[in-house]
């Protein structure tokens, strides 16, 4: 059986366009027993979320927020908005890689 | 306009954006619940560069043309002013005088004479020039000092109004606003700001009420119905089959935004890090407890596009198993290939132009960051190709189009054919824009913007 993922834990987990310049991504937890094990900082944290997305840990901005079960995190797109590099425009489809991050057994 | 202080206003949002539309029924509803002012935003720069830096809408005409039938015969019916923001995608005046001739079109088939705002917003880089060297303009993170030189290679700049321009074209009368490049929640925010509602939950039911149906549990329905008052906000779906929970409304600050407890607007700072929100019933949510603080500076921020080169796009399909079981290799080789015939024919280096090779099916949405490396069934191979001229750009194309049919993986010793998706397989994007812009100015609040008041221009 394959491990357990954040997705497989989350009510929904997205990415979109904070402005052209910055991304944000929210993790939509079931339950506080899911919001618990993402919100746990030995997790996920500013340096396992620069080493995933390749950008200077120093940038992302972190939110825990224990009253809607979701932890949010914001930095810089890494590519402009619309630029030739930009293969996502609204980027809608960045959430990915964290999604499907396998939790600590 | 009456702007006398009122003891609770009624907003109407039917959509998070002009042009979108909404179930039939959906204007009548709010209408019965009673609404003293209808907003719909008629921007973003979510759908990325082009509609600011050429200056066109993303919506069609007649879309729009049939959202604004429907909300002019609401505001009459009602008898409320209408406010729409961001007019034309990106607010440039071309945005706020194509929405505006909408408007006259349908007013005169409607037999409507209502007074009608326009609020400009478009900022000339000349001018922009002598406010940055006054030291009155300044980043915002990521980006750095602004250059005059960025502020010349715009194509359009707007200045984005916070609900001060709104505010006063109501007071002198208009009962149409068509503003240009407006914050989002400034468009619903402005009127009840006028009529003394506080500024915490004015700002705050403008940010919930900005992306309509989103703080409801259905997106797909029509938007909100939100009374402030002096103590907070009542919020609801306009949609009698869906509702706004708890969840969907205190979730929504977190929509698009980088600080999901803080957020800048020009007067100030909305701040709902200790706001509440209570469940009234199945169909409505209760949120007080929403703060502003006004900020000692007002501020304007600027959004500017500018061209980056002319693209020429190629595509095409592989489903052969012998070139996918190394299609990173193959389009490596094929790229180099590709540069080396540019250079032979067209006497280009690899730093006068630039391609983009993308390989849909295999990584191309997440690039370097692609966590799953099996192999893929079936690959479409874009080559976007941007130079300095469309010729330049499409002649490239041209080039690369025999070797992107033909090109053998490593170890065939013949020439395979690709799935070409069209003829010819290439397309001419025209200009590609990028926003260079993400600063703001030290200013009064409406001494950016310019408000034409009657009779379109």
């Amino acid at each position: 059986m394959s491990a357990t993922t954040i997705a497989d834990l989350a009510l929904e987990v997205r990415s979109k366009n904070a402005g052209p310049f910055w991304v944000t991504m929210e993790l939509f937890m079931r339950d506080e027993a899911g919001y618990a094990i993402v919100a746990d900082e030995s997790f996920v944290n500013e340096q396992v979320l620069a080493d995933l997305y390749q950008v200077d840990a120093d940038t992302i901005q972190l939110f825990r927020i224990p009253s809607l079960n979701v932890v949010k995190i914001s930095f810089p797109r890494y590519v402009v908005q619309g630029s030739l590099r930009d293969r996502d425009m609204h980027a809608g489809q960045h959430h990915v890689p964290l999604a499907l991050l396998r939790v600590p057994s | 306009m009456n702007d006398a202080p009122a003891d609770r206003i009624r907003v109407m949002t039917p959509s998070g954006m002009l042009g979108s539309g909404w179930p039939d029924g959906t204007l009548e509803r709010g209408l019965e619940l009673g609404v003293d002012v209808i907003t719909v935003d008629g921007g973003s720069t979510d759908s990325g560069p082009h509609y600011l830096g050429s200056s066109t809408p993303k919506t069609a005409a007649k879309a729009v043309a049939r959202d604004l039938r429907n909300l002019l015969r609401a505001a009459v019916q009602g008898d409320v002013p209408l406010v729409i923001g961001s007019c034309g995608t990106s607010g440039t005046d071309d945005g706020v005088d194509w929405v505006a001739g909408l408007v006259a079109a349908i007013m005169a088939e409607e037999g409507m004479a209502l007074p009608v705002a326009r609020i400009y917003s478009e900022q000339s880089a000349v001018d922009l020039k002598d406010v940055l060297n006054a030291g009155r303009i300044h980043p915002l993170a990521p980006l750095g000092e602004l250059r005059a030189e960025t502020l010349e290679s715009c194509t359009h700049i707007v200045a984005m109004m916070g609900a001060e321009p709104i505010i006063d074209a109501l007071r002198d009368g208009a009962r149409v606003v068509l503003a240009g490049r407006a914050t989002d929640a400034g468009v619903a925010a402005a009127y009840p700001l006028m009529r003394g509602m506080p500024a915490g939950p004015s700002w705050h039911a403008g940010k919930i009420a900005e992306c309509g149906g989103q703080a409801t549990a259905n997106p797909r329905t029509g938007g909100v119905h939100i009374t402030i008052d002096a103590a907070g906000f009542t919020i609801e779906a306009l949609d009698a089959g869906t509702a706004c929970t708890v969840q969907t409304v205190a979730a929504h600050m977190l929509y698009e935004t980088v600080n999901p407890f803080q957020m800048r607007e020009p007067a100030g700072t909305l701040d709902v890090g200790d706001a509440t929100y209570v469940q009234l019933d199945e169909r409505r949510v209760r949120v007080e407890g929403s703060r502003f603080h006004h900020a000692e500076q007002h501020t304007i921020k600027l959004e500017g596009a500018r061209i980056t080169g002319y693209e020429t796009m190629l595509f095409a399909g592989v489903r052969d198993p012998l070139i996918l079981a190394d299609i990173e290799g193959w389009a490596d080789a094929l790229l180099t290939y590709v540069r080396g015939s540019v250079a032979g024919t067209l006497g280009l280096g690899a730093d006068d132009y630039a391609i983009d090779v993308r390989l849909y099916g295999h990584n191309a949405v997440l690039d370097d960051l692609e966590p799953d490396r099996s192999p893929p069934r079936e690959v479409g191979v874009m080559l976007l190709v941007n130079a300095a001229d469309q010729a330049t750009a499409t002649a490239i194309a041209k080039i690369a189009n025999p070797p992107l049919l033909h090109f053998p993986a490593e170890g065939m010793d013949y020439f395979p054919s690709t799935a070409f998706a069209t003829s010819p397989a290439h397309v001419e994007r025209g200009p590609a824009y990028e926003f260079v812009l993400h600063h703001v100015v030290d200013a009064e609040p409406t001494a950016m913007f310019r408000t034409e008041l009657g009779a379109t221009r």
